[in-house]
C-alpha cells in the first residue's frame, strides 16, 4: 500500500499507525517561518488557503496558553479549531493540542501537533507531526485523502456516483 | 463527550481498510457475497459484517436476483467524503503556497529594515524597542 503522497512540494508520510507527518521546505530563514506561523496577523494571511476567509486567529504563545483559528468556508459554514500550547522553543519547536470544533468530535480527546523549524543555507524545513488519539481517526484523515491509491478509488467512486444519478 | 459509534456515517464506515477494499471491488460492478469472499480472502461472516456496516450508512445497496443477493456501491452516499477529501488535500497545498508569498514579503521587509539600519538581531521585534 502506498503510504506517501506528494502534493505540490509538501510531503505527507505515515510514521506510525497514529501519526501523520507533513514536511515542507521554504525559501526563507526559520525565524521568518516561525514568525509567520505564530503571529495572528500573519496567520490570517495564509492559514485558510483559498478556501474561505479567516474570522479568528487568537494565539497566546506561552506554555499553557491557548489558540483558536476560525474561518468561514466559501460555502458559508464556519470551521474552527482550538488548542493549548504545551511546549515552545522559539524558532525551533512548538508542541500544541488541536481540537476540531464539531459535535462529531470528542472535544476532550485532542490531537497533538509537534511543529519543528530547521534551517540550512537560508532555507527552512518545516515539519508538522500530528499524533492522533487512535488509528481509526488517523485512517479517516489519511485514507480518505492523502494516500494516492485511495484518491484513485475516490475518483472512481465519483464517476460511479455520477453514473448512478 | 463520548466519541460517536463507529458506524454512524460514511466517514467512519470507510475508516476500516477492509471496507474500503470492498468498496473498491464494488466500484468495478455489482457482486454477490461469495465473490467478495473469494476476492478479498476473508470469511463470509467477516464480509457480511462489513457489508452490514456499509449498508447502514447507505454506501452499499443490495438487491435480490433469483437466489442471489447482489451488492452494489451507492456513490451518492460517498460523495460527501469525496468532496471533503479534495478540500483537505488542497488545504495544505494552498496554505503553503500562501505562506511562500508571505515569506517573500517578510524577507523583503527585513532586508529593507537592514538597509535602513533599524534592524538588529533578527528574531525579535522587541529588540528594536
Amino acid at each position: 500500500m502506498n503510504v506517501m503522497a506528494t502534493t505540490g512540494t509538501a510531503t505527507v508520510t505515515l510514521p506510525s499507525d497514529e501519526e501523520i507527518l507533513i514536511t515542507r521546505e521554504f525559501d526563507a530563514p526559520k525565524h521568518l517561518v516561525y514568525k509567520a506561523w505564530t503571529t495572528p496577523e500573519l496567520v490570517r494571511q495564509w492559514w485558510c488557503g483559498q478556501r474561505g476567509e479567516m474570522t479568528s486567529a487568537e494565539i497566546d504563545l506561552r506554555v499553557g496558553g491557548t489558540w483558536r483559528y476560525a474561518m468561514v468556508a466559501t460555502g458559508g459554514h464556519e470551521v474552527a479549531f482550538h488548542g493549548e500550547f504545551r511546549e515552545i522553543v522559539p524558532n525551533q519547536r512548538i508542541v500544541n493540542t488541536e481540537v476540531y470544533e464539531s459535535p462529531e468530535v470528542d472535544q476532550d480527546d485532542p490531537a497533538i501537533n509537534i511543529v519543528t523549524f530547521a534551517e540550512e543555507g537560508g532555507r527552512t524545513t518545516l515539519t508538522v507531526l500530528t499524533q492522533l488519539s487512535s488509528k481509526e481517526i488517523r485512517d479517516i484523515i489519511i485514507e480518505s485523502g492523502m494516500e494516492s491509491g485511495m484518491q484513485e478509488g475516490m475518483d472512481l467512486l465519483e464517476q460511479v456516483a455520477i453514473a448512478l444519478r | 463527550m463520548a466519541r460517536a459509534a463507529t458506524t454512524t456515517d460514511a466517514f467512519n464506515a470507510v475508516a476500516e481498510p477492509r471496507r474500503r477494499q470492498i468498496l473498491d471491488v464494488l466500484a468495478g460492478g455489482e457482486r454477490p457475497v461469495n465473490e467478495l469472499v473469494a476476492l478479498l480472502g476473508l470469511t463470509q461472516p467477516q464480509v457480511s459484517k462489513h457489508l452490514r456496516v456499509l449498508r447502514e450508512v447507505g454506501a452499499v445497496e443490495v438487491r435480490d436476483e433469483g437466489r442471489r443477493r447482489l451488492y452494489r456501491i451507492n456513490g451518492q452516499a460517498l460523495k460527501p467524503i469525496h468532496d471533503w477529501v479534495h478540500a483537505y488535500e488542497r488545504s495544505w497545498t494552498e496554505r503553503f503556497d500562501r505562506l511562500d508569498s508571505l515569506l517573500e514579503d517578510l524577507k523583503t521587509k527585513e532586508q529593507g529594515d537592514e538597509r535602513h539600519g533599524d534592524y538588529r538581531d533578527g528574531d525579535s521585534d522587541a529588540a528594536q524597542r
